[in-house]
């Protein structure tokens, strides 16, 4: 039973740590995407099109990510090239990827297919306590968490992670030193894209496996949030998502328990512990500075 | 559509069409128009709705002209309102319970406009509501819950506390103890309409805790193929889902305003239009029980005979004696409930265990 819920309590979280960490590296390179919702959900139309076509996860899967990254294409055309506002771009672009995954997805409503397969490894899968948690997860769940060890090693242990993250605090100093702004912050919101585009293909592929128009039901808006509660820090996306998602599944199992627990409260407590981390945090870190890469949102555009 | 709204917006801005109500002239076609909260494709409510939309045209498709939005916030929804009113359409269904108060703010400042709201309680002189019984449906359903059930308990996924879907809870509990009477109900809340993964997470916690059938008043498919998936059964909501779940679907409640909608569009066009509420149910078409499957013949024998019962008027779900969980009485044994107090239910009866949330 506990077991039970864990594994929901993961499968929950997965999307919202593989979009968080797409956004957490786009940001940290100092463009804020709000299309991660738009993102998300093309990828979930285009994904589950492109498996139903191919017959294929795998192939469903890339190509959710490829949709996620050529909304971002567009998106960093309008922000990073043409230094177009990135708060408005980003509403856009969430506007025209939930209009675009209703065309994509038009003729596959009311369809449906296998979810993603389960690793199934003989004796390890149905050991007691843990087997299924450790060993009975989807691809979608071994790759989030390889995501997030993925993005802490090249963030915090490669030259070009700290090239990205100074990029994120000072685009002008950066910039006379020679290094590349641009195609830097260009590259990150790709990455950012393909991810959201990721976490889409897994709800439609993995999760609920059908396509239902608007189905990611704002969860790109908590990635967002989620972004912010881990300060911008990958390791802490990992608890947040766990956080954020055992906060939702817990609720309901509370509820189908007959414990009293008041619902709607439980369903603002992401939200809640995101204020509460973002006051905490920064009455702990620098007086009166922030925890956000000093150049978020701000529009770069080079000295010529 | 979410293009059309933009472009309605834009119309908006530009001022054209800012006039008061346009007067129709003869031979002009009346402009028909529907808000939904989901999407036309979420083959649930909007769905539903969009099918009747469909038939209207069909069916008066050389005196109508039909548009709709969908998956329009409830919170957001005076503006997509108003952008109908303002571009020349003389009759608007709004479609969603949120969208009551919205409705009468714009049908105030277009009093030439004729208005239909579905599922709310307030009308106006250019308003009408009208809405379906479906805890007729909901009866039945738990009838047929309360036979097959194996382990006792039912599951039931609810979305808002709103009378609708108490009246639903309840009705579906009383069908359920007319055939077992020991028989055990979980709530859970999931405070959306329309959310497959929480839907999903909520079919779950409720399979996990022994229920083996599950209800749902949420608009996705998501709980039943949850119920597919582990082999237990479901009802499907507001169209027929057997696609989604062919093993697990046992009925589902079908709305059905393809008449109603045809018929208000016909007395805007004759002139004969009045402000007025229907709730119609079984007898009247508006709820239809999609096919009973997965069931044994018995059982389904005895759900067509219950459907029959309640169109023709001998089986009514809130008959007396109907106890509150308090353990007062609502309704006292012989008499039926009155629709005012199944409009406005907000208790639940008695053998619930959950707390109704406030």
């Amino acid at each position: 039973m506990i077991q039970m819920v864990l594994v929901t309590i993961v499968a929950a979280a997965t999307p919202l740590m593989i979009a968080a960490l797409g956004e957490l590296v786009a940001e940290r390179a100092g463009v804020l995407n709000l299309g991660v919702e738009g993102m998300m959900v093309l990828g979930a139309a285009t994904g589950f099109a492109v498996a139903v076509e191919t017959g294929s996860t795998l192939l469903g899967a890339a190509a959710g990510a490829g949709a996620g990254l050529a909304l971002a294409a567009l998106f960093g055309i309008l922000t990073v090239v043409l230094s177009a506002n990135q708060v408005a771009s980003g509403l856009a672009m969430t506007i025209l990827g939930l209009g675009l995954s209703g065309l994509v997805g038009a003729s596959y409503v009311g369809l449906k297919r296998e979810p993603a397969p389960h690793l199934n490894l003989a004796g390890l899968t149905d050991l007691p306590g843990i087997g299924r948690l450790v060993f009975g997860q989807d691809g979608f769940v071994y790759l989030a968490f390889a995501l997030v060890a993925g993005v802490w090693w090249f963030l915090w242990r490669t030259r070009a992670g700290l090239i990205l993250r100074a990029i994120g605090d000072d685009h002008t100093a950066t910039h006379a030193l020679g290094l590349k702004v641009r195609r830097v912050r260009f590259r990150a919101v790709l990455f950012g894209g393909a991810c959201a585009g990721l976490a889409g293909a897994y709800l439609s592929l993995a999760y609920t496996p059908f396509w239902a128009p608007a189905m990611t039901a704002g969860r790109g808006w908590i990635a967002l949030a989620l972004v912010v509660f881990a300060s911008w820090r990958p390791l802490r996306v990992l608890a947040g998502a766990m956080l954020f998602g055992g906060a939702t599944v817990l609720q309901l199992h509370a509820q189908a328990a007959g414990l009293g627990l008041p619902g709607q409260a439980l369903s603002a407590l992401p939200y809640l512990a995101t204020i509460l981390a973002l006051v905490l945090l920064s009455l702990g870190k620098r007086q009166g500075g922030s925890l956000a890469p000093a150049a978020l949102g701000r529009v770069f555009t080079p000295h010529r | 559509m979410r293009i059309l709204r933009g472009a309605l917006s834009a119309v908006l801005a530009l001022g054209i069409g800012a006039a008061q109500a346009q007067e129709k002239k003869p031979g002009e076609k009346l402009k028909v128009g529907f808000v939904y909260v989901g999407p036309v494709a979420d083959y649930g409510y909007s769905f539903q709705h969009d099918q009747s939309r469909k038939a209207l045209a069909a069916a008066l498709g050389d005196k109508v002209e039909t548009s709709f939005l969908e998956n329009v916030p409830e919170a957001d929804s005076e503006r997509s309102i108003e952008s109908l009113a303002r571009s020349g359409h003389g009759l608007i269904f709004t479609t969603s319970f949120g969208f009551m108060e919205p409705t009468l703010k714009v049908a105030k400042k277009f009093p030439k406009l004729k208005f239909e709201h579905a599922t709310g309680y307030k009308r106006s002189p250019n308003v009408s509501t009208y809405s379906a019984r479906f805890y007729e449906g909901r009866y039945i359903c738990g009838e047929i819950a309360g036979r097959l059930s194996k382990t006792g308990t039912l599951g039931y996924i609810a979305s808002f506390p709103i009378p609708e879907v108490v009246s639903g809870i309840n009705a579906f509990m009383l069908g359920a103890q007319s055939v077992n009477p020991n028989i055990k109900l979980k709530i859970v809340w999931v405070n959306t309409w329309f959310d497959p993964g929480k839907e999903a997470e909520a079919a779950k916690a409720l399979l996990a805790q022994g229920a083996d059938i599950l209800s749902q008043h949420t608009d996705s498919a998501a709980p039943l193929q949850e119920a597919e998936k582990q082999g237990k059964l479901a009802f499907g909501q507001s169209s027929d889902q057997m696609r989604f779940a062919p093993k697990a679907q046992l009925t589902s409640i079908v709305d059905d305003w393809d008449g109603y909608v045809i018929a208000e569009a016909k007395a805007v066009l004759d002139g004969t239009w009045k402000s007025h509420d229907t709730w119609g149910g079984i007898k009247d078409g508006m709820v239809v029980l999609a096919p009973f499957a997965n069931m044994p013949d018995d059982v389904k024998a005895k759900a067509e005979a219950s459907k029959k019962a309640i169109a023709d008027g001998t089986l009514h779900p809130f008959h007396g004696p109907v106890i509150k969980q308090d353990g007062t009485e609502a309704v006292k044994a012989g008499e039926t409930a009155p629709d005012p107090m199944i409009l406005g239910m907000n208790w639940y009866v008695k053998g619930i265990e959950d707390k109704l949330p406030q």
